[in-house]
């Protein structure tokens, strides 16, 4: 019974340390798989430290010179510290940083990095401190109700920006922007990280499933064409008020000068 | 006297086809009648090829009138909506109307036209009567009234007379207390709103979440609704939403004042939504300058000084509502607003 196979016995001291190897990969796995079954909202629960890296280089020669060597904010610019990847996400994302020129608001502006060159700069400004994280596909998805949304974009959003997210004027040469041409992710990003003048909406305020009923309502808006015709920028009256004043009416006393004429 | 028309002129009327001008003074440097202007001879009149042309323009455009008509019609069928998809709507409703509108101007134009260059343009003029009768039409129409005063008897009988002035005087007084059924009077509803029920939970619009002072991050706004206001139904609903509206706002302890510190938890405050000037809700916060806009005549609120007005027409600032915490940590509100939520009114003393 015993050593049986002189290659390789049971009681080999060889044997042992690889039963040790077993328990210790089995303890270790089972736990992996345990905790990554707990989903949060953050992608990624592990650092890249070479990306935090490349980030911080990025960030040196491009965003230090207003925010700080270390982030920490200056005079012109607020701290970075706690902002998270969902804000550095947004901002750079849609052109908004770098600033251009210093005013009441940044402005969208032709996008100056790549994609991987801005996910590198949320990586190093999230690992200074954590913060709202950009989000997963499954909240971006169109899954969601976008008869909820509506309503939950009637009363928290559309004040600001306009019952179909066309955008509207604030104080001071503010505003809120347009949403009609604006991706799904940036959209989740502004609400969770309120960027600028724009209020914060937590998680803890609308959830991540609202947000997602939100994201829907303003997909289908934007994929569907207004069944009244030509919806004119969707601004409402003043626009559709000066069509009919200058333009229909125009054209309505030219026909009325030709109605009373002689003919030659 | 031979009268010298240089002079003042009286005319007297000789025939009712005559001007009479009664006591009008006529100057002697006054206007004279132009007349009709010269009349002008149309090309369709001078020359064969034109009227021909005119004829068929008009022809063309009813013509155009009935493809108009005809592709109305075969558009609804040919692009019908589906039902669902808003596209095919849109284009089945821009069809048949660009078609009803080409069926009805093509009508239209066309008949102008056709009057205006076909038929006969020769100017006419007609005679303007005058105003006053002659002596035997006005001494008819007395004739007439004296004979049905005589017939009735209405200056005879007294008694019917005065009658018929009573009747006739108290016939429109029902309308006082009909037009006074037109709706209940508010009574003291405008001062009160459904947190004076006192300990009612802040929730979250639309669904009636509780919110937890911990929910309330610095920067977040929070558009709150009295703890059971979902479960009433309209009207009641929509007029006790629309003065109960609360708009929940967390700041820094140490950028407000005392009384906003006093009246909600550390740096949490809730002010009512409804704007002091004419009702809109004022719920355009801005995050960093913590001004609070009204988008209906732009109203704008300090929040970090009481809710002062720092712009706009509205003259009251907005009533803070007093908020605590309850013993599981969800906001509520112990008692209504200290004043009448809204614009003002006759009955408000400020």
């Amino acid at each position: 019974m015993a050593n049986k196979n002189k290659k390789f016995s049971r009681r080999s001291p060889v044997a042992a340390a690889l039963v040790l190897l077993a328990g210790l990969v089995v303890s270790g796995g089972s736990y992996v798989a345990a905790s990554a079954a707990v989903t949060n909202a953050a992608p990624k629960t592990e650092v890249d430290q070479a990306q935090v890296e490349t980030g911080k280089k990025i960030f040196l020669a491009n965003c230090a010179s207003c925010h700080g060597k270390n982030a920490e904010g200056t005079d012109s610019a607020p701290t970075l510290i706690g902002v998270g990847s969902a804000s550095v996400d947004f901002q750079v994302g849609t052109g908004r940083m770098p600033m251009q020129a210093s005013g009441p608001q940044a402005e969208v502006k032709p996008v100056q990095f790549k994609q991987e060159d801005i996910d590198a700069l949320a990586a190093y400004v999230s690992s200074l401190a954590p913060g709202p994280s950009t989000p997963t596909a499954e909240y971006l998805s169109r899954k969601g109700d976008a008869t909820k949304g509506g309503e939950l974009f009637r009363i928290n959003c559309a004040m600001c920006h306009n019952a179909v997210g066309a955008g509207g004027a604030l104080t001071g040469g503010k505003y809120a922007p347009s949403l009609r041409n604006t991706s799904a992710k940036h959209i989740y990003e502004a609400m969770v990280s309120g960027p600028q003048n724009m209020p914060v909406f937590s998680n803890t305020n609308l959830s991540p499933e609202q947000k997602t009923d939100i994201i829907t309502y303003l997909q289908y808006v934007q994929e569907n064409p207004s069944v009244g015709g030509d919806e004119l920028g969707n601004l409402g009256p003043v626009v559709e008020g000066l069509l009919v004043w200058l333009g229909i009416l125009g054209l309505i006393i030219l026909f009325t000068i030709w109605l009373g004429a002689k003919s030659n | 006297m031979a009268k010298d028309p240089k002079d003042l002129a009286v005319v007297e009327a000789h025939d009712e086809h005559d001007y009479e001008t009664g006591l009008a003074v006529i100057a002697a440097d006054k206007l004279a009648d132009p007349g009709i202007e010269p009349h002008r001879v149309r090309m369709t009149d001078k020359s064969v090829k034109h009227e021909k042309a005119a004829a068929r323009q008009v022809a063309l455009m009813f013509f155009v009138s009935i493809l108009g008509s005809a592709f109305a019609i075969w558009a609804y069928y040919a692009f019908p909506f589906d039902g669902v998809n808003a596209n095919s709507l849109r284009i089945n409703t821009v069809f048949l109307g660009l078609g009803i509108t080409l069926g009805l101007f093509g009508i239209g134009v066309g008949a102008v036209h056709w009057a205006k260059t076909l038929m006969p343009d020769a100017e006419v003029s007609e005679e303007r009567h005058l105003t006053r009768g002659t002596e035997d039409v006005r001494a008819a129409a007395v004739e007439i009234i004296r004979l049905a005063d005589q017939e009735s008897g209405f200056s005879r009988r007294k008694l019917i007379r005065r009658t018929l002035y009573g009747a006739l005087a108290l016939f429109p007084i029902p309308a006082i207390v009909l037009f006074s059924d037109l709706g209940p009077s508010p009574k003291d509803s405008l001062r009160h709103t459904m947190w004076g029920k006192g300990k009612l939970r802040l929730t979250r619009d639309p669904d009636g979440t509780p919110i937890k002072a911990s929910d309330v991050q610095i920067g977040s706004v929070f558009h709150v609704i009295p703890e059971g206001l979902v479960d009433l139904e309209a009207p009641d609903l929509l007029n006790e939403k629309a003065k109960a509206a609360v708009l929940l706002v967390r700041l820094d302890p140490s950028e407000i004042t005392q009384k906003q510190r006093d009246w909600g938890y550390d740096g949490i405050v809730a002010y009512s939504k409804i704007c002091t000037h004419v009702g809109c809700p004022v719920a355009l916060y801005e995050q960093h300058t913590h001004h609070l806009l009204c988008p209906c005549h732009q109203s704008t609120f300090d929040l970090a000084n009481d809710c002062a007005v720092v712009f706009g027409p509205a003259s009251r600032p907005l009533p803070q509502l007093k908020i605590e915490v309850d013993a599981e940590g969800y906001l509520v509100a112990p008692g209504d607003f200290a004043e009448p939520v809204g614009p003002s009114f006759w009955e408000r003393k400020a």
